[in-house]
């Protein structure tokens, strides 16, 4: 069986695995990670959303076989490691989360805090903030409804990350 | 419920016990039935609803609540609840906080497994777990309180009214002092004994009133909240299941099962009542391999039915409507509304892990009713109830679905067939289309009004069956001998209808009847009940009897409104959301009441129906009108913790507004055609009102009330009271879209599950 290594959370892994295994299913049934959660397997649910190189990306969407030695896999496990959490145990959008009391099942959060911190990578590469139009195409769903508070919170975590 | 003093004369006294052990453990006994107040004019659900009957059902066996305190100065609880989002854990720790003076983050509230003593006092249902445990609960706090107290007198050389217990700490006058963790096992008792406790005065609370954040909330953001496929069980293998191209078809054969065996990855393959299962190393490869099945299947029992085939039946069943008074001049108002399936599938589809022996079982789920499940799980292995184990595991939303244990006994029958621990999870394309919904339903309603009075308000809602064989059933008939006006007559469905329902406004001679028809359907409760449709055709029908007597909609409820609460509430919302202000044409405000639970809410929404909005073009979603501010206030007596009630109307908010917009299940030849978030529509960000209040009423009301329901039906009528108005129709139907061209392409039935993309690295952003 081939041999596939990426960077997790900071530390190079290696699992033996066919190439078109989901990156998802790698991570939560072959090496236990399961912070990015299975939602619909198709793209559409967010629920896994996690980060690729520092950018957001959706694990049950890339084959496994895909990732290189060098890309940087991170998780909602690792996102306080990324240096913006500057030494505090939490990112500040996950203390913003908190701040704000958003979660309710809980079972969407991590994917929207991994969107909400790459939101806010990607409108500073462009120069600006975020935006109500930027927070209107948030896709990642939440069944329990707390949108308000992301929206929130959101705001919170841009301002001290 | 009231609270039922042991005394008769102080309400706060109450009998408890502190039960023998090497650490104190304390339990509340509550003997005694509350006071169900005795039935009467004019609609039950007003004196007597379905949570006193709950409450009711609960309180023979709610003495076998204990609190354990341990050396570390921690309490622990194990709660015969199901936690799925709606802070049920978290309002707990705070009310054993406050009994026992120990700050909220020293108290740990972990889930009971199946307890079948416990009888009907497991079940998570009709908002009702801190209407029924918010005394017990308290009781065995304090009476935890009190043995330290008295250890605490012991080795301080102290009297007991000396001392004060403060944040885990017992002080005497002169300074001295004892932690818990110091005296947790010297105020164990070798043996059980009755102790009498008096419980603080509400007014004297600290912790419970003031907004505390989730307990859970720190594990939910980093990952470390763990679901039933998070668990990790020796040998529970993933596993799923090749479902048949119509609703409940079932499987005769799998023609080519050696090929399946030698995919990468497959271990075992198996023949069960609801489809072909497969056990792999990973979900990504049973996906494969249900891909690749080739299955003969039986024909599931609406083969070939579509929406308009379940339509002509539920109008075939609709009763008649009673005779209108013989008043002359007198002038009717008529709503006739169709609400189409809907689903209840959480971000959490249906899982469960089972490890089944010979001669035992082991299940993991997350489950509401796991008395009911165990008992179910058991008779299908042919195994004696107490030789399964059923673990409660924290869902990930519920709305209604785990009070059925689809999944878990699926798991276990799975794992007799395989001879192998699984961990089952259900596709979300399954939990889409196959997993329970809310069922179609028609609601009319007629009010007649002369003179500037109405004289009637009749309301007729006919619906597909909804299934209550989760234990309420059980429930109902094993107490039915007690409801008030000869309720007990009635079937499970139009008792819950009667114990729920309520038109609260001065209409004259109201009646709501309910009548149910075919349960080919996989049906079940949906963030509460009837109530949505309910009230949605109700308040629709409100808003045309002001408009037939020349009346604001808002002045008109409140003329009209038999109840102050309610009253206040409407008030609030109209005054916060600034009701009656010019909007421009295409827009509209809309405004409605519920009153459930013990408790009453109102909802004042604004709607932009104009083509800037409806014209949206939203990849793999629909726009459609959007809902620009909700103002939602809610009473629902003492509140417990402000900011989770808060958190559960806006979730409730975004319910309603997908309930009357978007959401909603084609049925389209035997089979529902939607299959995945980018074909059922819940409410998205680019739906959800940019502008949300939340208005929390105080209360003097010493019980609590139910809230993780309550905040759905009145944001529902609001909206479609809303849209009424906007666009100058009521709607014959909802969701408003439904009869809309599709938004999607359907996903095919063969093979039942759609494949991974795999051109996420691209699409990285
Ligand atoms: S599971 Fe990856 S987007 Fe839904
Ligand atoms: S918090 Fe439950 S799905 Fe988002």
């Amino acid at each position: 069986m081939p041999r596939q290594t990426f960077v997790l959370n900071g530390r190079s892994v290696t699992v033996d695995v066919h190439d078109d295994v989901r990156v998802l299913w790698v991570l939560r049934d072959l090496l236990g990670v399961t912070g990015p959660k299975y939602g619909c397997g198709i793209n559409v649910c967010k629920a896994c959303t996690s980060h690729l190189n520092g950018r957001a990306f959706n694990p049950c969407s890339v084959r496994v076989g895909d990732l290189r030695p060098h890309d940087r896999v991170t998780t909602i496990e690792g996102l306080a490691d990324t240096g913006e959490a500057a030494g505090a145990d939490l990112h500040p959008m996950q203390q913003a989360w908190l701040d704000r009391d958003v979660a309710q099942c809980g079972y969407c959060q991590p994917g929207q805090i991994m969107a909400a911190v790459a939101l806010v990578r990607k409108v500073r590469r462009e120069g600006r903030s975020v935006t109500d139009a930027d927070l209107d195409a948030i896709r990642n769903i939440c069944r329990c409804g707390t949108y308000t508070r992301i929206r929130e919170a959101i705001a919170q975590g841009e301002r001290r990350m | 419920m009231d609270a039922t003093p042991a005394s008769g004369i102080d309400r706060r006294s109450f009998l408890g016990f502190v039960v023998a052990g090497t650490t104190l453990v304390a339990a509340a006994d509550l003997l005694g039935s509350p006071a169900g107040a005795a039935p009467g004019v004019p609609q039950p659900a007003e004196l007597y609803d379905l949570n006193d009957f709950l409450t009711e059902a609960a309180t023979p066996t709610a003495n076998l609540i204990t609190v354990t305190v341990h050396d570390d100065g921690t309490a622990s609880f194990e709660l015969p609840r199901m936690e799925v989002g709606q802070g049920i854990t978290t309002s707990t720790a705070m009310l054993i906080a406050e009994e026992l003076e120990l700050p909220v983050e020293k108290v740990r509230v972990t889930l009971a497994d199946a307890r079948p003593e416990l009888l009907f006092n497991q079940l998570t249902g009709g908002s009702n777990t801190t209407i029924s445990t918010y005394t017990p609960i308290r009781v065995a706090a304090a009476v935890a309180k009190g043995a330290l107290l008295e250890a605490a007198a012991i080795q301080l050389g102290d009297t007991v009214e000396s001392l004060r217990a403060r944040a885990g700490v017992i002080q005497a006058p002169d300074g001295r002092s004892l932690t818990y963790a110091e005296l947790a096992r010297a105020a164990a008792s070798r043996t059980t004994r009755p102790v009498r406790v008096r419980l603080k005065d509400p007014a004297e609370f600290r912790v419970v009133g003031v907004g505390h954040g989730r307990i859970d909330a720190r594990d939910a953001v980093t990952g470390r909240k763990r679901f039933a496929t998070d668990l990790r069980v020796p040998g529970a293998l993933p596993t799923m299941v090749c479902r048949a191209p119509t609703l409940n078809g079932t499987p005769r054969r799998l023609r080519n099962k050696r090929t399946i065996l030698a995919m990468p990855g497959v271990r075992d393959v198996a023949l069960v009542d609801t489809g072909v299962a497969v056990r792999a190393e990973t979900f990504g490869q049973c996906i494969e391999a249900i891909r690749a099945m080739d299955v003969a299947w039986a024909d599931g029992p609406v083969a070939g039915l579509s929406d308009a085939d379940i339509v002509e039946e539920l109008r075939a069943a609709e009763l008649p409507l009673p005779a209108l008074p013989d008043t002359p001049l007198a002038q009717t108002v008529e709503v006739d509304v169709l609400f189409y399936f809907r689903s209840n599938s959480a971000m959490d589809t249906n899982a469960a892990i089972a490890d089944v022996r010979a001669d035992r079982a082991t299940v993991w789920a997350g489950l509401k009713s796991p008395i009911t499940a165990q008992a179910r799980i058991a008779e299908a292995l042919g195994l004696d109830q107490d030789a399964v184990t059923v673990h409660v595991v924290q869902g990930g939303g519920s709305f209604g679905r785990r009070l059925f244990f689809d999944g878990a006994l699926e798991a276990a029958k799975i794992s007799q067939a395989m001879g192998k621990p699984v961990k089952l999870m259900w596709h979300r394309a399954d939990d889409a289309r196959v997993g329970r919904g809310h069922p179609m339903a028609t609601s009319r309603v007629r009010a007649v009004h002369a003179g500037g009075q109405v004289l009637a308000f009749q309301q007729s809602h006919t619906s597909v069956e909804t299934d209550f064989r989760h234990g309420l059933g059980e429930i109902i008939t094993a107490r039915s001998a007690d409801l008030p006006t000869g309720l007990g007559n009635l079937g499970f469905a139009e008792t819950v209808f009667e114990l729920t329902q309520e038109v609260p406004y001065d209409f004259g001679a109201i009646t709501q009847t309910l009548t149910e028809t075919d349960d080919r359907f996989n049906t079940g409760s949906m963030r509460n009940i009837y109530s949505p449709d309910v009230r949605t055709a109700g308040e629709l029908a409100v808003d045309r009897l002001a408009e037939a007597m020349g009346q604001d909609p808002y002045e008109f409820r409140r003329a009209h409104l038999r109840n102050g609460r309610v009253r206040a509430v409407l008030d609030a919302v109209a005054e916060a959301g600034r009701w009656g202000r010019p909007m421009p044409t295409g827009t509209a405000q809309g405004i409605a009441i519920h009153k459930e639970y013990k408790g009453c809410s109102a909802c004042l929404v604004e709607i932009d129906c104009r083509p800037e909005q409806t014209g949206r073009d939203i990849r793999d979603g629909v726009g459609g009108p959007r809902v620009t501010k909700a103002v939602f206030a809610v009473d629902v007596g003492l509140v417990l913790n402000p900011r989770g009630l808060e958190a559960q109307m806006q979730g409730g908010i975004n319910d309603g507004i997908a309930l009357a917009l978007t959401s909603s299940m084609h049925l389209r030849d035997g089979h529902f055609l939607e299959a995945s978030w980018d074909n059922y529509f819940y409410t998205r960000q680019w739906n959800t009102p940019p502008e949300v209040e939340v208005i929390v009423m105080p209360s003097d009301s010493g019980q609590p009330g139910g809230a993780g329901e309550a905040g759905v039906a009145a944001t529902f009528a609001a909206v479609a009271c809303a849209y009424a108005r906007a666009t100058g129709e009521v709607p014959a139907y909802f969701p408003v879209n439904h009869r809309d061209p599709l938004a999607f392409r359907v996903k095919p039935f063969v093979p039942p599950v759609p494949q991974s993309p795999t051109n996420g690295r691209k699409l990285a952003w």
